[in-house]
């Protein structure tokens, strides 16, 4: 029914306007929220939720969309901080061309883990890929030549744009952790709307049927792991320029690897806005419970963290986000 | 290096291995019941070592001879978490596999969080057992007794393990529980029960692990850490599920280890279980004695 078609294409073609309008209004809100929050630790606060959201956002688009899950991000996310740091504190190479290079080489290693790993299924995919962040982590802790586990101190210097070095103010951290959460965002759901993103679901539902009806399992899962392995590193390189301080256990242990994760699950894993809700619910929980609870490493705030964290995975399997009543069924 | 020297290196990873493999044997044994990875393995071991140090501080008996007890009391725990949480996490129909990580991933940062609130986060040891500082000397070739201890008792357990799972009748329904459950649900077996027992074995292994490690390791609430990723690596490569093989993963782990160690600067001793691990699953993708 040629009349029935050009209803549904109409229908989707607003309902596609419908949803990037509502990511701009979002965006935007985050963008001027500094004006409003004037506190820096809440500031503090906002500019780990919205990293954690753009990484969490990342890991989704291999463990979410294509549906291998990762236990290793924090490898892809190590390598982004460390050259960031290496090659500002070494060479004077500003972060912005660090964090490019980190996120390149983050690929390059992503595919070549990639390439024997994809043969795996399930949980030995995932063991393989924690084994290999965590030897990489185990190498950082003694390579000399990158501070091994006294880790790297950035230069005290001037607040600059250049070297996105500012001693004080958190809004420049904001912008540019938004930036990279709406250049992850826009990547996911745009390559989630080409063929790429029709294949990897098709991977994540039944990869056997999909290779016979003629999706390029091994490629699509390669493509995933490289885009993901990109925007990774790429948060950690801003981590780098955030803390001004790197060490091995700080960027790329396996509780990291965790962590990454832990906001599309809980937000609602293989969507584009599961990452940012789970992430705005943890991090400032964790972080308020850990101010008010945590003093002198009382151990209080984590028993509540991970009773927050079993209690939503137990209550609300498909995330948070499905709470959002939805008026009809995206694309 | 010399014949002794090799000598000693393989007699010590043989122990150290027969430990990992105790470690190791009732995550096995869970997963192989139900394919739930339990993420707070580490802090069940260390929950029981904390248990063995509490139980040396009040009653002054000696650990080794505490082992039942501690064991006997992470069985109780075991179901009870199996009971509290993952019959819940069970019950999920979608995701299931991402609940169950998250799960018990949050069930690890409690543990460890109350650890640290109860106990603080100092480091402790147990200095009062018999088996404390003696030492066994069999030509050339030095053999701490608390490491030989432990070997000991992963051997029996293992041992005992074996009688369990193929003399009794719950071993049978344990067997007959993760082949079908379906199936065993006709003959009147209760699923439920059977699991929950499963975790109280599970942890009761742990425990035993934990009372061991304990004679000659500092107990703190972050120590499951360093335990719990040799332990996923033994299970992986033993193949998922097969408890059996986690004891002859985690000899070849525990042996690979002090090797590397000859090899490599000690620090990078992990390398080399990693390593093994990756070799292993790209040969044989279901690990050495799995099934797919």
């Amino acid at each position: 029914m040629p009349h029935g078609e050009a209803a549904t294409a109409e229908s989707f073609r607003s309902a596609r306007v419908r949803r990037f309008l509502v990511a701009a209004l979002v965006f935007a809100a985050l963008a001027l929220s500094p004006l409003a929050i004037r506190s820096v630790y809440l500031q503090n606060v906002l500019v780990l939720t919205l990293l954690y959201a753009a990484v969490s956002q990342s890991w989704n688009i291999l463990g979410g969309y294509c549906g291998q899950i990762s236990l290793g991000h924090g490898l892809y996310f190590g390598i982004g901080a460390y050259a960031t740091s290496v090659l500002f504190v070494t060479w004077g190479i500003l972060p912005w061309g660090g964090m490019i290079v980190g996120g390149v080489l983050a690929v390059a290693v992503a595919l070549l883990i990639g390439y024997p790993c994809f043969r795996l299924q399930g949980h030995y995919f995932a063991i393989a890929t924690l084994v290999i962040a965590q030897s990489g982590l185990v190498l950082m802790q003694n390579w000399d030549f990158v501070g091994a586990a006294r880790g790297i101190q950035w230069p005290f210097g001037p607040d600059s744009w250049w070297t996105l070095q500012f001693a004080r103010a958190k809004t420049p951290y904001i912008e540019v952790s938004l930036a990279l959460l709406v250049a992850s965002w826009l990547a996911t759901v745009l390559i989630g709307e080409s063929r790429w993103g029709y294949w990897w679901r098709a991977v994540k539902d039944d990869a056997l049927a999909a290779e016979s009806l003629g999706v390029e399992v091994f490629r699509s899962k390669m493509a995933a792991a490289g885009v993901s392995a990109f925007f990774t590193a790429v948060g950690g390189g801003v981590y780098a320029a955030f803390l001004a301080y790197i060490d091995p256990d700080a960027v790329m242990s396996f509780r990291f690897s965790l962590l990454f994760a832990l906001p599309a699950v809980l937000g609602g894993i293989g969507t584009p806005w599961g990452p940012l809700v789970g992430a705005a619910v943890l991090v400032p929980l964790g972080e308020f419970s850990r101010s008010y609870l945590g003093g002198s490493g009382s151990g209080l705030d984590l028993v509540i963290y991970g009773a927050l964290v079993m209690a939503v995975a137990l209550a609300r399997p498909q995330g948070l986000l499905s709470l959002v009543p939805r008026r009809r069924a995206a694309p | 290096m010399t014949a002794t020297a090799l000598l000693q290196v393989f007699a010590s990873g043989l122990m150290t291995g027969l430990i990992y493999g105790l470690v190791a044997s009732g995550l096995s044994l869970i997963f192989g019941l139900m394919e739930v990875v339990n993420f707070a393995h580490g802090e069940f071991l260390m929950l029981a070592m904390f248990a063995t140090f509490g139980l040396v501080v009040f009653t002054g008996i000696d650990p080794g001879l505490l082992a039942p007890l501690v064991a006997a009391a992470m069985f109780v725990f075991g179901a009870a978490v199996y009971a509290l949480v993952i019959r819940f996490a069970m019950r999920v129909e979608t995701n299931r596999g991402m609940v169950q990580i998250f799960a018990t991933f949050g069930l690890s940062i409690l543990m460890q969080g109350a650890a640290q609130y109860l106990f603080s986060p100092d480091y402790r040891s147990i200095r009062t057992s018999w088996l404390g500082e003696r030492t066994l000397h069999v030509g050339g070739v030095f053999l701490p007794w608390p490491l030989l201890f432990g070997g000991l008792v992963s051997i029996a357990t293992f041992g005992g393990l074996y009688l369990v799972m193929t003399r009794t009748a719950f071993g049978k329904a344990l067997e007959a529980t993760r082949e079908d459950q379906g199936a065993v649900a006709l003959v009147g077996i209760d699923c439920n029960r059977m699991f929950a027992l499963g975790w109280g074995l599970g942890a009761a292994l742990v425990g035993l692990a934990g009372a061991v490690l304990a004679v000659f390791y500092y107990v703190f609430p972050g120590v499951g850490a360093s335990f719990s990723l040799i332990a996923y690596v033994t299970v992986a490569l033993g193949g998922f599920g097969s408890v059996f093989g986690a004891l002859a993963a985690g000899i070849v782990v525990g042996l690979v280890e002090a090797f590397t160690a000859v090899v490599l600067p000690p620090e990078l001793k992990s390398l080399g279980i990693y390593a093994l691990y990756l070799v292993i699953v790209f040969l044989r993708p279901a690990g050495l004695f799995g099934k797919f």
